[in-house]
């Protein structure tokens, strides 16, 4: 740990005096949507929006750890529902037992998940590809089952934290500061924020480096002396810290958990959608909670559409990711936008002489038509 | 200095290093030798990917073969590989810095640049990502590598494979100063004759996982044997 500190400087030195155009473009941009989502948002959003907004933030934290896992370390895991259950569990209990702060218990439920994270792990962490989501599924699988007896804490006593009682079921309590809705949906964002900018930290600094070199090559890792193992439990702990934090904040935001809406298929789902969204870049988890929370909502709200039948939409989706933009929608969109923006350019900047002597409107516009779409096709 | 002795290795049935003894006195030493000679896992042995079923190494009196393979990094072995390994979504600069480094902070950060200016030259833009990099560029990225936090023995598999001539000459110019500059010794592995006459002061030579010879690299490619299994003239004439 030592090792790792010490480090941090050079790599954050050598980035500093150059914050290119494009960098500080992206940062306005980010600001500018994040002060939107915070301050412009909350007042439009009926009842139903902030709820579904408030898990697009939790569930943007999930996709944020996964997405680690996933693009940055190359270990495909299908067990990241467990671990948010493991840290809702925590963090429900721990607010019912103790009258510590929201935010301290936040931090625990993190590092008890991270803690049970790894060291369930920690077998796997030797296996790869198809093998490690394997055994992570079945790590989900083995939770599921526990938590079906057990059920989440409901302000019982004991362990479990239940109580038997399906009727007067106290509520999991907010922050004092985010009692409504709108407020934890705030809260949320926040929390999302600093836990983006915490694995940022990670991805600029030495372990960064390290996950960058282990999905590319084990060899040449080992041959610098990076000790693989070791960087792959750390990101494998950093994962289930947030989504630990994350398991917490979705306790809170519930009010009341049971385990019958966590089934082991929302595991699979998880890695689909951050495939979809895009594994190497971090606005692919945003995009990839927006699939997960947002869509469903969107689409049962305006034509009534069942949740399942998103399993489908997302296994085409995921075909189409790994056949045609294996960056996923975070590397593609922005392509596909750059691409519609010199075509479109191209349109514009081509009839105008041929139209300024005045000719006919039909021919005019049939021969630049005629002739852009060859040019379409070109790019496309 | 590098004493090996009765090095053995074994995949399966194939020996592929069959009790070699050799010791790599100090500057840059050639290792040459036909295809599958062993080579290459000779390497792997130094750098504790493959398990040697007999021998030892010893490295400045350590014994090498009892590090696990990323301590031996941290002791101060380095390497680069026969197919390049220099990582895409990193820059030039954090391609050299993932090196293990006693240095710390600035020192470390001036002993990457210099690293990256010493191998590259003009060449290597430390800012570049190496996604973006040519073959060529590439490989001197892994050679700069190689040659940054204080390394004690380089090993260098085939650098100049596939390069174009002007940079396999400033290659070698590079090579020809990497114990000037670190003070390690360097093992060069290449079929490229002239790279290694023009950079090795002694040469040891690889036959089916025996060694047939070694000594000044002159003396050496003059010798009959080494011509007879590399080169194959004996046969020729």
């Amino acid at each position: 740990m030592i090792d790792t500190a010490g480090p941090k400087a050079p790599a954050s030195a050598s980035l500093m005096p150059r914050p290119d155009r494009p960098t500080l473009t992206r940062a306005a941009v980010i600001t500018v949507l994040l002060l939107l989502a915070l301050f412009a948002l909350p007042p439009l959003m009926t009842g139903y929006y902030t709820d579904t907004m408030t898990q697009v933030a939790i569930y943007s934290i999930v996709t944020l750890g996964l997405g680690l896992l996933v693009g940055r370390v190359g270990m495909y895991s299908l067990g990241q529902q467990a671990v948010l259950i493991i840290g809702a569990w925590a963090g429900a209990r721990l607010l019912f037992a103790t009258g510590q702060p929201f935010i301290l218990v936040m931090i625990e439920a993190g590092l008890v998940t991270m803690i049970i994270g790894s060291l369930i792990t920690l077998p796997a962490l030797r296996l790869r590809g198809l093998y490690l989501a394997l055994i992570t599924l079945m790590l989900a699988g083995a939770v599921t089952v526990v938590l079906a007896t057990l059920n989440f804490p409901n302000g019982g006593s004991g362990f479990s934290g239940y109580n038997g009682s399906f009727l007067h079921i106290p509520q999991i309590r907010r922050p004092s500061f985010a009692g409504t809705d709108p407020a934890y949906y705030r809260f949320s964002v926040i929390v999302a924020i600093v836990m983006f900018l915490f694995v940022f930290a990670h991805l600029r600094a030495r372990p960064g480096r390290a996950w960058a070199s282990i999905r590319q090559s084990e060899a040449a890792s080992l041959a610098a002396g990076i000790n693989t193992t070791f960087y792959k439990l750390w990101a494998m702990a950093l994962a289930s810290f947030v989504t630990g934090v994350a398991g917490a904040l979705l306790a809170g935001a519930d009010h009341e958990l049971f385990s019958i809406d966590f089934p082991i298929q929302n595991s699979i789902e998880l890695l689909a959608v951050v495939l979809m969204g895009g594994a190497f870049a971090l606005s692919g988890a945003v995009i990839a909670a927006f699939l997960l929370a947002f869509l469903p909502a969107l689409l049962y709200q305006l034509w009534s559409v069942p949740n399942d039948w998103l399993i489908i939409l997302f296994g085409v989706g995921v075909m189409q990711v790994l056949a045609t933009a294996p960056g996923g929608i975070a590397d593609q969109f922005p392509k596909d936008m750059k691409r519609l923006y010199r075509l479109i350019r191209r349109r514009l900047s081509r009839p105008s002489p041929a139209s300024a002597p005045g000719a006919a409107s039909t021919s005019g516009s049939a021969s630049a038509s005629a002739s852009a779409s060859p040019e379409g096709g070109e790019t496309a | 200095m590098i004493e090996v002795s009765d090095l053995t290795v074994r995949y399966g049935g194939v020996t592929s290093l069959d009790g070699m003894s050799v010791t790599f006195e100090a500057g840059t030493c050639g290792l040459i030798g036909p295809n599958g000679a062993g080579k290459t896992t000779f390497f792997n042995v130094l750098s504790g990917f493959v398990r040697p079923a007999g021998g030892s190494v010893r490295a400045f009196d350590d014994d090498l073969l009892r590090m696990a393979h990323y301590r031996r990094a941290r002791w101060g072995v380095r390497r680069t590989f026969q197919t390049e390994q220099a990582i895409e979504g990193l820059t030039v600069y954090d391609n050299v810095a993932m090196v293990h480094s006693p240095l710390r902070g600035a020192a470390r950060r001036a002993d990457v640049l210099a690293a990256i200016e010493f191998v590259g030259g003009d060449r290597l833009d430390p800012d570049a990502r190496v996604g973006t990099l040519g073959a060529g560029q590439r490989r001197f990225v892994e050679v700069a590598r190689a040659v940054a936090g204080k390394p004690r023995l380089i090993l260098l598999d085939e650098p100049a494979a596939g390069l174009p001539e002007e940079e396999t000459a400033h290659l070698t110019s590079v090579i020809k100063s990497i114990p000037e500059q670190t003070g390690a010794l360097t093992i060069l592995v290449d079929h490229d004759m002239s790279l290694v006459s023009a950079v090795c002061e002694t040469t040891a030579v690889l036959d089916f996982g025996k060694l047939i010879a070694s000594g000044p690299t002159a003396e050496v490619l003059r010798d009959e044997t080494v011509m007879r299994a590399y080169l194959g003239t004996a046969e020729v004439l």
